[in-house]
């Protein structure tokens, strides 16, 4: 076990390394092969422990069963943000006996909840991770075709990604008679088009199916009628990453990390105001103030923290007084917010949480779909409030209509939870910072940096803008 | 060769598709990878021309196409310049001086975001989070990442693109 910091080059151009490391002292398993040389290459990927769990339960005796039984006791949490028990998930598909339909895995790789970018490091640096958890997936759902939905802008990951299943393929390890034994399963590229929305499950199967990214009402659940109406199942890159380590070292191992309703590691991402932005692997748990601080080198500039978002713009804006909180699902949900993708963002003391809003509101609007009225009205109604109390034209009863906005868009009065995404950061600027909107309202201008934010480009219409 | 003289679905392209639709139980799935493929051989962005030729290929109609296309941001329906350069302005971004960026490409190529410069050397975009949040800001040129980039990169970065 690697317990070195571990540092990366990304392969793509840039003009500093982002920096990818995991601090001493922690036990690392998912980044442990991130940083040695050719991490993302056959050789390497099985010099370090690669492809061992899935000899183990092809070779091992172990039927489908046993191993939704181990990821069930393990009690693996999807990492793709709504934190689903994996095993249980799994037990959802129907007994192959009784519903002999085709069935599917769908690898959710559409990472583009904004400030998120940790599947992107498995996926360039350790592929083979994934491609060994999508055999086990597959396994253990008896499943035979797998799609992995790569978000159309990770050229290196799909470049990666797909390497790496042609290199399983040529050593016997996806495809028919896996390891020599009647397991059979093929895996697929397949590359969207740059749509936020179709990393939501049901939109992520429309667009596989070579639709538009509208999401599904549910019921029905994917496990009974998802791509092409077939039985399937839709994880996230991350959660299936940790599934060969779960098979190798076993249910107790993976619970004696993290915490016990949330155990693990995690893959955190920390941007925006730091010193060191980086992807960091952390027990679920540890302190947000750890990630500051710890990893990312505190806040920039030797200013002080005003707010942070815990796990992607869809999670709400936390004061800086709650960096305190350990970051796992019950401990955030506790403190007014969500673990979400484990991509905290943070604000400086000079940020403006009204202007942050904005942003946030203008891409949720972006992203609509447009099939729910609370969602398509509703998101473009934030943006628009959000915009005019940034600029000083907002009146106080806007703080007002804020809510009651959000209260007509969730929870669940929508087809998908977009609606909820853009709801739920706004009720918590509300709460958290009601007192710089109303200053806004007040003074008529941002209080902060009103040079910049009148200098920005923001009224000009962004292309390619759908629905 | 002028775009009405070049065969809308070239044949080395059809076999590709042909060996796509393998990959899935029903034909449409493999049509966004395939307007993928179209976009990146024919022109940089998908004419009328290049869409009904897919319509043909996959048995769907125009319109159905055109619906799909029309909702991907990755796809172009309309010329772009011959670099395509996108700025994004998410959070992340916008928190580590996106808007700078933004503004030194549109000073740098002489392009509105939105828009093609007029000697057609760049179209420039504002994206959505592309998933470089910590390495924030970023901008994609033709489809590769430069990240943590200061203003001063700008000019350096885009200089390479002819
Ligand atoms: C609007 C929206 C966008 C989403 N985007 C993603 C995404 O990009 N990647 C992802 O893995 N999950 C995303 N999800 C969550 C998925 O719907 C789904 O819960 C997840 O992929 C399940 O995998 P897991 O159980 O392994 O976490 C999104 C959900 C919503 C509502
Ligand atoms: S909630 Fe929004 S994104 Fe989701 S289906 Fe409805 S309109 Fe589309
Ligand atoms: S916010 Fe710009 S890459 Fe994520």
């Amino acid at each position: 076990m690697s317990t070195e910091p571990t540092k990366i080059t990304s392969p793509t151009k840039t003009a500093l390394p982002p920096k990818i490391t995991s601090p001493l002292k922690r036990e690392i398993y998912l980044l442990s092969r991130v940083g040695l040389r050719d991490s993302h290459t056959l050789p390497v990927y099985k010099a370090h422990g690669g492809y061992a769990a899935l000899e183990q339960v092809l070779t091992g005796g172990f039927t489908p069963a046993q191993v939704i039984q181990i990821v069930k006791d393990s009690g693996l949490r999807g990492r793709g943000g709504a934190g689903f028990s994996t095993g249980l998930k799994w037990s959802f598909m129907p007994d192959p006996a009784k519903d002999p339909r085709p069935r599917y895995l769908a690898v959710n790789a559409d990472e583009s909840e904004p400030g998120t970018c940790k599947d992107r490091v498995l996926m360039e640096q350790d592929p083979h991770g994934l491609v060994e958890g999508i055999l086990l997936a597959c396994f253990a759902m008896r499943v035979k075709t797998a799609y992995v939905y790569v978000r159309g802008e990770y050229r290196l990951s799909h470049e990666r990604v797909a390497a790496a299943v042609a290199e399983a393929r040529a050593a016997g390890l996806v495809g028919a008679k896996i390891l020599g034994t009647d397991f059979a399963c093929d895996i697929w590229m397949h590359k969207g088009a740059g749509a936020y929305i179709c990393g939501e499950e049901t939109g992520l199967m429309e667009s596989l199916e070579g639709k538009r990214g509208h999401p599904r009402p549910k019921p029905p659940f994917p496990a009974g009628a998802g791509l092409w109406r077939q039985p399937t199942t839709v994880n996230n890159v991350e959660t299936l990453a940790n599934v060969p380590f779960v098979i190798t070292r076993g249910a107790d191992w993976f619970k004696s990390l993290g915490t016990p309703k949330s155990p693990g590691n995690v893959l955190i991402g920390i941007s925006g105001h730091v010193e060191r932005p980086g992807v960091y692997e952390l027990p679920l748990g540890i302190s947000a103030r750890t990630v500051l601080e710890e990893c990312a080198g505190g806040v920039w500039k030797g200013r002080k923290l005003k707010a942070w978002i815990p796990g992607g713009s869809s999670t709400g804006l936390l004061p800086a007084a709650k960096i305190d909180v350990a970051m796992d699902h019950d401990s955030i949900r506790e403190a007014g917010s969500m673990l979400g993708t484990g991509a905290m963002i943070m604000l400086d003391e000079t940020a403006c949480t009204v202007r942050a809003m904005q942003v946030i509101a203008r891409f949720y609007e972006h992203e609509s779909c447009g099939q729910c009225s609370q969602c398509r009205e509703g998101t473009e109604w934030l943006h628009q409030i959000f915009a005019r109390i940034e600029r000083g034209q907002g009146r106080m009863e806007d703080i007002e209509l804020l809510s009651s906005l959000a209260n007509g868009m969730a929870p669940a009065k929508t087809i998908c939870a977009l609606a909820d995404a853009a709801a739920i950061p706004t009720h918590a600027i509300v709460k958290n910072f009601r007192a710089e909107l109303e200053e806004h309202v007040r003074l008529g201008r941002c209080p902060l940096d009103v040079e910049r934010h009148a200098a920005e480009l923001t009224d000009l219409v962004p292309e390619g803008a759908h629905a | 060769m002028s775009p009405s003289e070049r065969p809308a679905l070239p044949e080395a392209l059809r076999a590709e598709f042909t060996e796509l639709v393998r990959h899935y139980p029903e034909r449409q799935a493999a049509l966004i990878p395939a307007l993928h493929r179209c976009q990146e051989e024919l022109g940089g962005w998908l004419t009328p021309e290049t869409l009904e030729a897919c319509a043909e290929f996959f048995g769907l109609e125009p319109v159905e196409v055109f619906g799909v296309a029309s909702f991907y941001p990755m796809f172009h329906l309309r010329p772009v310049g011959r670099h395509v350069v996108g700025v994004c302005h998410n959070i992340s971004c916008a928190l580590r001086g996106a808007e700078d960026i933004l503004r030194e490409t549109c000073r740098v190529t002489g392009s509105k975001p939105g828009g093609v410069s007029a000697d057609g050397r760049f179209s420039v975009v504002r994206l959505e989070c592309q998933g470089a949040c910590t390495a924030a800001p970023m901008l994609v040129l033709d489809g590769a990442f430069h990240e943590n980039l200061a203003t001063a990169d700008v000019a350096r970065v885009l200089g390479g693109a002819r």
